[in-house]
């Protein structure tokens, strides 16, 4: 989120599109019905379900699964048509008036550079024009054909109304009308706010659909201010902390990079992210690469990190490949590529796509290790239950080991929720039996690692041997020293770069702001963008201050909140060229003529003259993004792609399958199904009463929704003979379940390119495991395919056929 | 020394953790079943009421598993019939239930997911106590909880079939009756109900009934400023108005909402019956509306026996009679 | 109107069980209630209370434990019950139907208790020490390490990778277990790395 949960209070229209927050996120949505009780805010709900979300909105419109980009490109159209712009933001804070080389353009469907043999695309001419002072053009007229502004004008003109009501199904008049909603929100003192989650990322173009809303929220200058912002509603509890730490194949914490085989030494890698800024005078806050980056490699390494081997660079893995993300790992292991595999707190055999092919990859491991608080169905996926797990347990050669793992309730430490605030927690109870903290076990099993190392030598030793390790207990550490480490302390004396006389920090103490970090050694610190979070004054995580001056909804003093407390992000742009609030009522900081102040951390130098820097320091230009050069594999402007498993072609160009650019492995390609042979289009998603599938665990949650189930209109139960509550079967070209039908008025048939299309709803809690009825998860059905830019599998859009069954025999 | 608990003005509170004298006891209460001429008390509580404000209801059942963890029940875990609500109704182990349906508003042709929290009412004039035969199993205090003490229950499901909004169940396993007691426990203690407090969008609110009917006016006033000009409160004069009342976008049509009674009112017949003819008129009742809801009273060992339900079907006939007459 | 039912059909409808309430039972004389009227005992009366945040989506509501026994002095505690926390900024003691039935998560039957194996090919688990286990693990690291570690490409680049063993995260873990498991995962060269935030 750039905003936090209880900013949502200050919004005037919430639209909720690829998410829904009143069934995923109930008390943070208990903010959309204060907004709507106190300011009267209108909501609106984009689904293919008339979902709780839209039980309790203003305004609700269908849509076909997998077409919400047709949907944005044409508001986006609409608003620009009707002159619904919020013009000083556009042309001050975004990259409208830039201009893009000659180049580059589309046609059919694709952009320039498409190879289709690679299905990559060469992004030499996605960028912009550079002049000879190694800056880019603008015509801040915006007359110029070549500039990002007249050229979305053109790449948005085929997204009519009647072209998103032919591709979406959504009718035209709700559109309009929804159009219209949005486009009040264009003025400087009405604000929309975005709320969305996995119906968005859960699809081969996902990162697209989150495009399109961001640059929607662009020019209508709702990004960076009060009841504004592109909120990104994450799913578990600490999936930000999780994500801000790099806990992926390609991270490093604070969203640094783990290097390419293309990096060969220090300098090339460096040279690559420190970018220079792209305008005058701004920031381009990257510069500040280096200082990060070596910080984390002396908390990693320490004294063996010096300036002398390029502070330990090789001691990093480089990839050659992109990304081993889960999907490319259940390849491999599928291929007996991988001999072991650890799933701590993870249950992908209910989680990752194409179960079948799931269970094949684990049947290939030497051995699995579950670190679980639960009785997961991944740590039991070689025992037979029936039509739930139908597997030849006696022939499945992987040794498991089941680890049993403390849960919140008896652990201490920090989670980040979805609007970036670190909260602390306490243990309240005793772990049950010999569960142990995940701390201790990893600690438990690097510590015997290193010693076999040191005791019998090996390949590579020395990362591992010189890891810095100064825990009391080196076999337990615990939860506070871990959290310093992260926030980084002086090793040596830090100055102030303007006054080298100023001492900032002497050794040893914890810095207080990522700003005191240095590239020469003297600061370490595990991830920068936490930095502050444990200072000399103590746990600023632990912060329990509920005070709110004037009601912003910006508790600076409640926890901490990464970056540096800031709790809007890119709140600059909140303000004018000249730095006073768009709205003063509304008013988050600004400029007193020597200084930004107010109720949030500004995030630009708080001397920093508004006409001179840009809101977006992150980026070179200072400006926002409506086109993204090379940084999206799958085009600078987001166009209209099928999912891989469509009811219709692409309208564009009928030889695109799915996203031209997603990585497809052949086997899989194999099992990509056609709407002939698999009519109706399916997605999945998660109810309230459960979640995911740890809450089947609890005899309470059980209770409130105890069985699998599929949702399907009232037309297609009279069309196939299925009566309310019956029993179907469901199948794609991958797999089988079998389920109770709801059958209801919240799914209607949609009209397609002039087709009906029937959705069938899939909601995924239920497993073999567990206090609830033994059920099914959707993925035993979707597609093993990934999104082109991230790799999230596509479970939100795919073909399935449906059934009556014969009712389940009584045991 | 204990210091003795507030009178609690919201369920937006943390409950204490230290002993406190409790806020109500037995000096206040005002009705005790089949027990005439109760002592009035000396003092009057707060009126309490829990506002359930359907238009804010996302159907989370966060009351449901409030209610649960508070109560310590043990609903069971059935089967999916075809639709969302789980258990499939009100049970001794399940005090309140999400009821939802499905409802296209002929005016505008759009569907409506209407939701909601069904459970006591906590009626100012309770049917449940005026029909109960056993002495103190059911009593109303001044603040308008009416609570069950099921030590003094015989399971004789008269409640179920006194009360208009047919909410209390009867134990198979110990043949008493369960409704929700408006956690009575917690509003002693100065606290609101577990599902007040847990409700997301706090479309379930508590506090004096005063707050409560204000509040619900300015809610009434929003939905009709969005276009739901039927707009209203429910709070039954049938039953002397309740402590858990709704707001309803639809007011002038309740039954939309699973059925809740336009107009509910106690039975004619129970209003009418004073001592000894309690039993008989309540036994014929429970016949005549034999069904789920008084399976309990019949599985039981004792039973009402031929004799006794020829007579009051006699006077249940009187009753009719008469009251056509009047 | 006045129908006299006889003493044998009240007995018969209270029940023997019930005798000590039949007489009041029939609205007959002056029988009192056996029970004086009164509520439940408070529950959380003497419990320990502990702060913490609901482990399950992003919200991260604040909530607090109710326990008998107290962790922070080193005493055995159970978890009694669980409510939403109303100074929270967020929350504001609201809890959804996952978080207001925590405890049960908590005390959920199919919890881990003991660690267990399971060998190539068998039926069922069994359990086994947690030095056993550990020492299997570390032991299997080692040597799938040594093995299959890339050290360098092929134009002789230093890679230092190792993919045959790989490592899934668990987002709900805190940032401290985290940054541990990056750390020891990292600093063998683990790139099939990856979390929840993936799907």
């Amino acid at each position: 989120m750039t905003n936090s949960w209880t900013d949502i209070k200050n919004t005037d229209l919430v639209i909720v599109m690829g998410g829904n927050a009143a069934e995923a996120h109930p008390c943070g949505f208990k903010w959309v019905t204060e907004a709507k009780a106190h300011r009267g805010a209108k909501l609106i709900v984009v689904d293919p379900r008339y979902n709780r979300t839209a039980s309790v909105s203003d305004f609700y419109a269908p849509i076909r699964p997998g077409s919400d980009i047709a949907f944005l490109m044409g508001v986006i159209r609409w608003c620009i048509e009707n002159d619904k712009v919020q013009w000083d933001y556009v042309k001050n804070f975004t990259n409208a008036s830039y201009l893009i080389k000659d180049e580059f353009g589309w046609s059919d469907g694709l952009f320039t550079g498409y190879d289709e043999e690679k299905r990559d695309y060469d992004k030499a001419s996605w960028d912009y024009k550079i002049g000879d002072d190694g800056f880019a053009q603008v015509d801040t007229t915006l007359q110029d054909p070549r500039c990002v502004w007249n050229l979305l004008k053109a790449h948005v003109d085929v997204y009519t109304p009647e072209f998103v009501e032919r591709i979406c199904g959504t009718p035209k008049d709700k559109f309009l009308h929804i159009c219209e909603m949005i486009g009040e929100c264009s003025t400087p003192t009405k604000t929309m706010t975005s709320m969305y989650a996995l119906g968005w990322t859960q699809h081969s173009k996902g990162s697209q659909n989150i495009r399109g809303m961001a640059m929607l929220q662009l020019i209508l200058g709702n990004i960076g201010v009060r009841g504004g912002g592109m909120n990104a509603l994450r799913g578990h509890s600490n999936i930000q902390g999780l994500t801000d730490i790099g806990l992926m194949s390609n991270l490093i914490p604070g969203y640094l990079n783990i290097p390419t085989e293309k990096e060969t030494d220090w300098e090339t890698y460096l040279s690559t992210r420190t970018f220079k800024p792209l305008r005058p005078n701004q920031t381009s806050y990257w510069q500040n690469y280096p200082n990060f980056m070596v910080s984390f490699m002396k908390a990693m390494w320490g004294d063996t990190a010096t300036e002398e081997n390029d502070w330990a660079y090789h001691y990093l893995p480089k990839l050659d490949v992109p990304n081993y993300d889960i999907l490319r790992m259940f390849e491999l292991m599928k291929h007996g590529q991988i001999n072991y595999y650890f799933c701590q707190g993870f249950n992908p055999l209910l989680s990752f796509p194409n179960r079948g092919k799931v269970t094949d990859a684990l049947s290939k491991l030497k051995m699995l290790v579950v670190m679980d608080p639960l009785e997961t169905e991944t740590a039991h996926f070689w025992e037979n239950h029936g039509i739930h797990n139908d597997v030849d347990t006696a022939s499945i050669q992987t040794e498991v080991l089941e680890l049993p793992t403390t849960c919140f309730a008896e652990d201490e430490g920090a989670l980040v929720n979805s609007g970036r605030w670190l909260q602390w927690h306490w243990p309240g109870a005793t772990p049950p039996g010999e569960a142990k903290h995940d701390t201790w076990i990893m600690a438990q099993i690097w510590t015997r690692v290193r010693q076999l190392y040191l005791d019998e030598g090996g390949v590579f030793p020395d990362p591992i041997v010189n890891l810095n390790w100064e825990y009391a207990d080196p076999g337990d550490p615990k939860a506070d020293e871990l959290a310093r480490e992260m926030n980084g302390r002086a090793l040596g004396t830090v100055y102030d770069p303007a006054d080298p006389t100023k001492v900032l920090a002497d050794p040893g103490k914890q810095l207080s702001s990522f700003g005191q970090l240095r590239a020469d050694g003297s600061t370490m610190a595990g991830c920068w963008i936490y930095t502050g979070s444990w200072t000399e004054d103590g746990n600023m995580m632990a912060r329990r201050d509920n005070n709110d001056p004037d009601s912003t909804g910006a508790y600076q003093n409640w926890a901490f909140s990464w970056p540096a407390n800031r709790r809007i992000l890119y709140n600059r742009a909140s303000c004018d060229l000249q730095g006073k609030p768009w709205d003063p009522s509304r008013k988050l900081i600004e400029w007193t003529g020597e200084k930004w102040e107010g109720y949030d951390v500004p995030d630009i130098a708080p001397t920093a003259k508004p006409e001179d820097v840009g809101p977006f320091i992150m980026n070179p230009e200072g400006a926002s993004r409506l086109f993204t050069r090379g940084m999206m594999r799958d085009g600078p402007f987001p166009i209209h792609m099928e999912p891989f498993e469509s009811p219709i072609a692409n309208v564009f160009n009928p030889k695109i399958k799915g996203n031209p650019v997603a990585r497809v492995f052949a086997d899989d390609a194999e099992d990509f199904a056609t709407s002939e042979e698999f009519p109706l289009v399916a997605t999945s998603y998660r109810l309230t009463e459960h979640f995911h599938y740890w809450t089947k665990h609890n005899p309470v949650n059980a209770t409130l929704q105890p069985q699998f189930f599929v949702e399907i209109s009232e037309e297609l139960a009279a069309e196939r003979g299925i009566s309310l509550g019956g029993r179907v079967r469901v199948w794609s070209k991958r797999g089988e379940v079998w389920a109770k039908a709801v059958v209801t008025k919240r799914i209607r048939p949609l009209t397609v390119d002039g087709k009906t299309v029937h959705v069938v709803g899939i909601p995924l809690h239920w497993g073999f495991m567990g206090a609830a009825k033994k059920g099914f998860g959707p993925n035993s059905l979707t597609p093993f395919v990934g999104d082109a830019n991230v790799e999230t599998p596509e479970f939100k859009a795919f073909l399935v056929n449906i059934e009556p069954a014969a009712e389940e025999p009584v045991a | 020394m204990t210091e003795t608990a507030p009178q609690p003005k919201t369920a937006a509170a943390n409950p204490p953790v230290q002993a406190l004298d409790l806020g109500f006891d037995a000096r206040d209460v005002v009705r005790i079943s089949a027990t005439p001429d109760v002592p009035q008390p000396t003092r009057q509580l707060d009126k309490v009421a829990k506002l359930i404000d359907v238009s804010k209801c996302i159907g989370c059942k966060a009351c449901q598993s409030a209610c649960i963890e508070w109560n310590d029940t043990k609903p069971a875990v059935e089967d999916n019939v075809g639709t969302y609500e789980n258990p499939h109704d009100l049970t001794p182990e399940m005090f309140t239930l999400m009821r939802f349906s499905e409802w296209v508003n002929p005016e505008t042709d759009n569907l409506e997911w209407l939701i909601r929290k069904d459970g006591c009412m906590h009626c100012e004039d309770p049917g449940c106590l005026k029909a109960c035969p056993a002495p103190g199993a059911i009593v109303q205090y001044s603040n308008g909880i009416v609570d069950f003490i099921h030590e003094n229950c015989i399971g004789c499901g008269y409640c179920v079939t006194g009360c208009p909004f047919d909410i209390p169940r009867i134990s198979k396993v110990d043949h008493r009756s369960y409704k929700c007691t408006l956690c009575s426990d917690r509003v002693a203690v100065g606290q609101g109900p577990a599902c007040a407090k847990a409700c997301p969008t706090q479309a379930i609110v508590f506090g004096t009934k005063d707050d409560m009917i204000a509040h619900a006016n300015s809610r009434v006033e929003d939905l009709k400023s969005r276009g739901y000009d039927q707009a209203g409160i429910y709070d039954p004069p049938g039953v002397g108005g309740t402590h858990v009342f709704y707001v309803l976008h639809h007011a002038d049509k309740p039954s939309i909402y699973s059925n809740l009674p336009d107009n509910p009112r106690i039975s004619p017949i129970v209003e009418g019956w004073k001592g000894v003819t309690k039993t008989a008129g309540m036994a014929v009742m429970g016949i005549a509306a034999a069904g789920a809801a008084l399976a309990g009273f019949f599985m039981r060992p004792n039973r009402v026996d031929e004799h006794d339900e020829v007579e009051a079907e006699e006077l249940v006939e009187a009753e009719d009679h008469s009251r056509r007459e009047s | 109107m006045n129908i006299d039912l006889s003493r044998r059909g009240f007995l018969r409808l209270a029940g023997a069980g019930v005798a000590a309430t039949s007489l009041g039972a029939m609205g007959f004389g002056e029988a009192e209630a056996a029970e004086a009227a009164h509520v439940r005992a408070f529950k959380l009366f003497t419990t320990t209370e502990t702060r913490n945040t609901c482990p399950y989506c992003s919200v991260a509501c604040g909530v607090i434990m109710y326990s008998r026994g107290d962790v922070k002095v080193g005493e055995t505690a159970e978890l009694i019950h669980l409510e939403g926390d109303a100074d929270h900024p967020t929350n504001r003691g609201t809890l959804c139907p996952k978080g207001a039935a925590l405890k049960d998560f908590v005390k959920a039957p199919t919890r881990l208790t003991m660690p267990r194996h399971r060998a190539p090919g068998a039926s069922g688990f069994t359990e086994i020490t947690w030095d056993e286990a550990l020492d299997k693990i570390a032991r299997a690291l080692k040597d799938d390490r040594d093995q299959n570690m890339i050290l360098t490409n092929e134009d002789g680049v230093p890679v230092n990778r190792w993919t045959t063993t790989g490592f899934l995260a668990a987002s709900a873990t805190t940032n401290e277990t985290a940054w541990l498991t990056y750390k020891a995962v990292r600093s063998m060269g683990i790139v099939g790395f990856d979390n929840q935030a993936r799907v």
